[in-house]
């Protein structure tokens, strides 16, 4: 592939898709996933789960017929450490002890060399219990049913304000009051939860697997093995997909390895099926959102009161983190001077909500469109008119009292998105189609109708408030062995392209091709700790790290032979004198904060992000009135993400942020039975397939970030935000009628559309 | 797989007529034998550990069961024709497009190239794409048994959620579907989970024929409303010698919603497929007439 060629030898490669590096081992199965690999002396893993969702262990008993000689067997007993997954609170045992809180819940670890036997092993073990009321639902758990969590249930409280509610609202000609409800969302990588964990001659535990954050597992496992940080050694294995549900999640699946494999002393695989995975490990956190809000008769936004609840589940785990970014992009992307957002995470018997793309953010920005959408109708306003009122501009002042200093583009991508999409135009022509379209009776054949929504969202780009300051994350680079530049970070590729971006921005600062440049395997042994894959920090904050690191290397090359080099050959030939003469280079580079950048987590105020993202969407709906059935037929998707290092990838991710945007909004349902989860399988749990995708216009807006590398701000969460309040928008266009819960399922519009058919005839 | 593979065996016998008997012969033993075509239905509860230990009998190689055949009684439809054949057979195609459409919408095309007939019927899922068409075609099932075949028709196959007459020892043959009658028309709708690889809601086909402008026969059949795959004979009469309005639509179809009783499941709920069967049946009439 690669060509001798001059432009080669002058190598720009920021801003062109070139080959993705991980892609023809993927695609050829050279590629070892975790499940592919078989150390000597294996053990399979499997974790006994609980049945009910809340209650107490009364009694374990194992069949006394099945020959239990072989198995390797784990309680909460053979802990070392402390039986807890460590991560913001310390309230998550691995294993059960007495006390049930969510179904699923992990209480006992088997091993057995034979898969087939340890299935048999897993149905020859009973736990009883004796239950205990489980309280299931967000209001449930604020009515406290039952106390599950401290002496109220919530997990976690957060208060925004800004200027004078009452005054802003005694400004208003228009209030606006109404809940919105989003669900569950389950994350769907197409490789399930999986690792391999074992223990070294000398005490130290390596665990390697399917993962997105190798010193969060790190953490969890010292934690629980009482071992020091050098004992503990994690491995990203190649990874099939995350989208947050590797966040934390790992660090459990690895904590009981890490079990199994201690107390066997052999090697040992614990790899989860669909069915488990679905069942037992993180979902999207279900949210009910609450606004009040007043607009002045000019459709100017003068008050905004918020409340957001969220379903965090029977653990703590990241709950306030992601509440947190949920409140703080609640009032959306307007400028209001009086302001309050209120929210909290409660505790159900439910598996711990955690991580997913766009991390609480897609949550509140559903109810903030939607309810810009109500407002705009209380004026009689056009939804696209009250938006270009309201939005964001340079110098604007967000609720935490962030002066919006650059990079700001909604106006550009609202625009876009509407010329592009033809909305004004449109809209019109569907009203006049729509109205023909209804008047036709049932029974005279197909009645559909069209609709055409639009939504505008933010995004801040990397971790919220002092996050990264506390993160203080290092990447290095130094000459591999080979006289290669080597990337040593911990973040990781799981499909997104970390490799191949990491490796076009350290060509491009060096001067040689993106080829010539190795990420190394993220592997704690090796490679700093430069915090997690997660929040879109990857581009923006990690690539920043290496490619400062990157020109401090030139500039240290450059000292070492002012001649430098003028392509990859000579570059090596250069690296490896270096190497020869003066021994090893590495260059360290930890993150320093952009001057300026001031937050308060006490008061919650201040620049709660370096910098936002922006995205607009405009989308099409069929809607099929004999069914209820809601298809998108057409999205028009403007992302600013600063700068596109890689378009091709970054138009990857705006379609597969948007693919994933629409199953939430459409389709995706968890269902539940008896406090479990009832649709643990791909048949039932529907996703969207290439057939439910409609065609997607993306815009790639790139209005640069004076603080992320080559004006980068991250692309990964942008997409999840803004599908899901435009298809409603579009639904209520075509139909009348307004979805404020999602999923919009065929079986609730069409309740509602046949009750209004029922009231008029 | 949490079902244990290694302690499968699989059976796979030359032809057809030792396949029977390999069949009839462990149907009286300790295991029977348990036919397996494509292997789309079994692989699943396999893989789910929802299926107790057995042995199979492998039927994929027996060309004897393939083939669709025209004959004077109607078309014969060989068990092991995969949804990929019919979908795109001429003969089919052209005489029965509603199985055709039905075929076009099992799973997607990698499930519609091992999935078969037989095995659509045998599975007995209320839900199986194929079983209102030929319901609504008056299908006969051969079933075979090393000793004799039997026919049978279709509306009496089955005897409850997924039981039938057919006998452990039975083989599916073939599927005959008579001619249609001059001036009937075929309709199919699949309204499921999602637009691929979905399993229906609610799924109809309908046969209405009509002489000099009235109707004279009429088949409406339902999957996913019951145990099994029903005809609503109310909801037919309700056509029966009438012109085709939407006034007769709406009457079938308000028959339609007082016969049958579906229930809520992990796929939908009942009011939504008693709504959405109701409105399926009035598009069946607006098809008709065009
Ligand atoms: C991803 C996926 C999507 C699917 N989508 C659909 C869909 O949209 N619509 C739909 O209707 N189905 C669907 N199915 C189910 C399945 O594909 C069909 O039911 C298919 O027709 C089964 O045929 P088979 O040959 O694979 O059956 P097998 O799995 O081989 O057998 C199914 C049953 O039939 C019995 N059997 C098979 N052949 C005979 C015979 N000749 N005589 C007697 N018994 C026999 C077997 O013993 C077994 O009990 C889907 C399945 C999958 C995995």
């Amino acid at each position: 592939m690669v060509t001798r060629s001059p432009a080669v030898n002058r190598p720009r490669s920021i801003g062109r898709s070139v080959p993705k590096k991980d892609a023809a081992a993927k695609v050829t199965g050279a590629a070892l996933y975790v499940d592919d690999l078989s150390p000597e002396g294996l053990l399979h893993g499997a974790t006994v789960r609980s049945e009910i969702p809340a209650g107490r262990i009364t009694r374990i008993e194992f069949d006394s017929a099945f020959d239990w000689s072989q198995v390797t067997i784990v309680d909460h007993r053979d802990i070392p450490g402390n039986n807890c997954i460590a991560l913001i609170e310390y309230d998550q045992p691995a294993l059960v002890e007495n006390e049930i809180r969510h179904a699923d819940e992990p209480i006992l670890l088997l091993a057995h060399p034979d898969r087939e036997k340890l299935q048999q092993a897993l149905r020859a073990v009973k736990v009883h219990c004796e239950p205990l009321e489980a309280v299931l639902t967000m209001e449930r758990s604020i009515a406290c049913a039952r106390l599950v969590h401290a002496t109220d249930n919530v997990q976690k409280r957060f208060l925004i304000q800004r200027g004078d509610l009452e005054a802003g609202f005694a400004r208003a000609h228009k209030i606006v009051e109404r809940e919105y409800r989003v669900g569950h969302q389950e994350h769907l990588y197409i490789e399930n939860n999986g690792v391999i964990a074992r223990m070294e001659a000398d005490g130290s535990l390596v665990v390697e697997g399917s993962l997105q954050c190798p010193y969060y597992v790190h953490k969890a496992l010292m934690h629980l093995m009482g071992l020091p940080a050098e004992k503990v050694r994690v491995v990203q294995t190649v990874t099939g997909g995350g989208f947050g549900g590797k966040e934390e999640y790992p660090s459990m699946i690895s904590a009981h390895a890490a079990l199994l494999a201690r107390k066997s002393g052999r090697p040992v695989k614990l790899i989860y099926d669909r069915m488990e995975d679905i069942a037992a490990t993180t979902k999207r956190h279900p949210a009910i959102v609450r606004h009040r809000s007043g607009v002045t008769e000019e459709g100017e936004l003068v008050a905004q009161d918020i409340d957001v609840i969220m379903d965090g589940g029977a653990y703590v785990t990241l709950s306030p983190v992601v509440l947190s970014r949920g409140i703080l992009h609640a009032g959306g992307p307007y400028r209001c001077p009086n302001v309050r957002i209120t929210g909290r995470a409660v505790a159900t018997n439910t598996p711990p909500n955690g991580a997913f793309r766009g991390f609480g953010a897609p949550q509140t920005l559903f109810a903030a469109e939607l309810h810009m959408d109500h407002l705009a109708e209380s004026l009689g306003m056009d939804p696209l008119e009250i938006r270009r009122r309201n939005l964001y501009r340079l110098g604007d002042v967000t609720p935490t009292g962030q002066v919006l200093r650059e990079s700001v583009s909604a106006s550009e991508c609202l625009e876009k998105a509407v010329k592009v999409s033809g909305y004004v135009k449109r809209r019109k022509a569907l009203d006049a189609a729509n109205r023909k379209a209804l008047a036709r009776p049932a029974g005279k054949g197909p009645r559909k109708v069209r609709g055409i929504g639009l939504s505008l969202v933010h995004h801040g780009a990397g971790f919220t408030g002092s996050g990264e300051v506390k993160l203080a994350s290092i990447a290095s680079l130094d000459l591999s062995p080979e006289g290669r530049p080597r990337a040593l970070a911990a973040s990781t590729e799981i499909g997104q392209g970390t490799v191949t971006i990491f490796s076009q921005m350290i060509g491009d600062a060096l001067q040689v091709s993106h080829d010539l440049v190795e990420v190394a395997q993220p592997d704690t042994l090796r490679v700093p700790n430069s915090g997690p894959t997660v929040a879109s920090r990857t581009c923006m904050v990690v690539g920043g790290l290496l490619s400062q690191a990157a020109a401090d290397m030139r500039a240290r090359l450059l000292e070492f032979d002012p001649r430098g080099w003028s392509d990859d050959r000579s570059f090596r030939k250069l690296a490896l004198r270096h190497l020869k003469e003066r021994g090893a280079l590495r260059i360290d580079r930890q993150y320093q904060p952009p001057s300026g950048i001031e937050w308060n987590d006490d008061t919650y105020t201040g620049d709660a992000y370096g910098v936002f993202a922006w995205a607009c969407n405009v989308i099409e709906v069929e809607v099929d009135l004999d069914t209820g059935d809601a298809r998108p037929v057409e999205v028009v998707t403007a992302n600013d993400v600063g700068k596109a290092i890689h378009p091709r990838l970054a138009e990857g991710q705006i379609e597969g942020g948007v693919s994933q945007a629409l199953g939430w909004a459409i389709l995706e349902e968890l269902r539940w039975k008896d406090g479990r989860v009832w649709n643990q399988q791909l048949t039932n749990y529907i996703i969207p397939t290439s057939m439910d995708c409609p065609p997607m216009k993306v815009i790639v807006v790139e209005n640069p970030y004076s603080g992320g590398p080559f004006g980068a701000k991250g692309v990964g969460e942008l997409p999840m935000d803004g599908p899901a309040p435009a298809v409603v928008a579009a639904v209520r266009h075509a139909t009348g009628q307004w979805m404020d819960e999602i999923p919009i399922s065929p079986e609730r519009l069409l309740e509602k559309l046949a009750r209004l058919e029922e009231a008029l005839t | 797989m949490r079902a244990a593979l290694s302690r499968l065996r699989v059976v796979r016998e030359p032809n057809l007529a030792m396949t029977a008997r390999a069949l009839e012969e462990s149907a009286e033993g300790p295991r029977p034998l348990v036919p397996m075509a494509g292997g789309t239905d079994l692989f699943v509860y396999l893989n789910a550990g929802a299926l107790p230990e057995q042995d199979y009998l492998d039927l994929w190689h027996l060309d004897e069961l393939r083939g669709v055949i025209d004959t004077p009684g109607g078309v014969r439809i060989h068990a092991l024709e995969t949804f990929a054949n019919l979908r795109r057979d001429p003969l089919v195609k052209r005489r029965y497009p509603a199985l055709a459409e039905a075929s076009s919408w099992v799973g997607a095309r990698q499930i519609q190239n091992r999935a078969t007939i037989a095995g659509n019927i045998a599975n007995g899922s209320p839900a199986g794409d194929s079983l209102p068409v030929l319901l609504a075609l008056d299908a006969r099932i051969r079933l075979v048994r090393f000793s004799a075949p039997r026919d049978v028709g279709f509306d009496t196959f089955y005897t409850g959620y997924r039981t039938s007459v057919r006998h452990p020892s039975e083989l599916i043959h073939s599927i005959l579907l008579p001619w249609p009658l001059p001036g009937t028309r075929q309709y199919f709708r699949k309204v499921g989970t999602r637009l691929a690889q979905a399993i229906s809601k609610v799924v109809i086909a309908t046969t209405i024929t009509v002489q000099k402008g009235r109707v004279t026969r009429a088949r409406i059949a339902l999957g996913s409303v019951a145990a099994t795959v029903v005809r609503v004979p109310s909801a037919e009469d309700a056509l029966l010698g009438e012109k085709l309005t939407p006034a007769a639509a709406s009457e079938a179809a308000r028959r339609l919603r007082e016969s049958i009783h579906p229930i809520d499941d992990i796929r939908s709920t009942a009011a939504h497929r008693l709504r959405v069967a109701g409105r399926l049946v009035e598009l069946a009439v607006a098809d008709a007439l065009r």
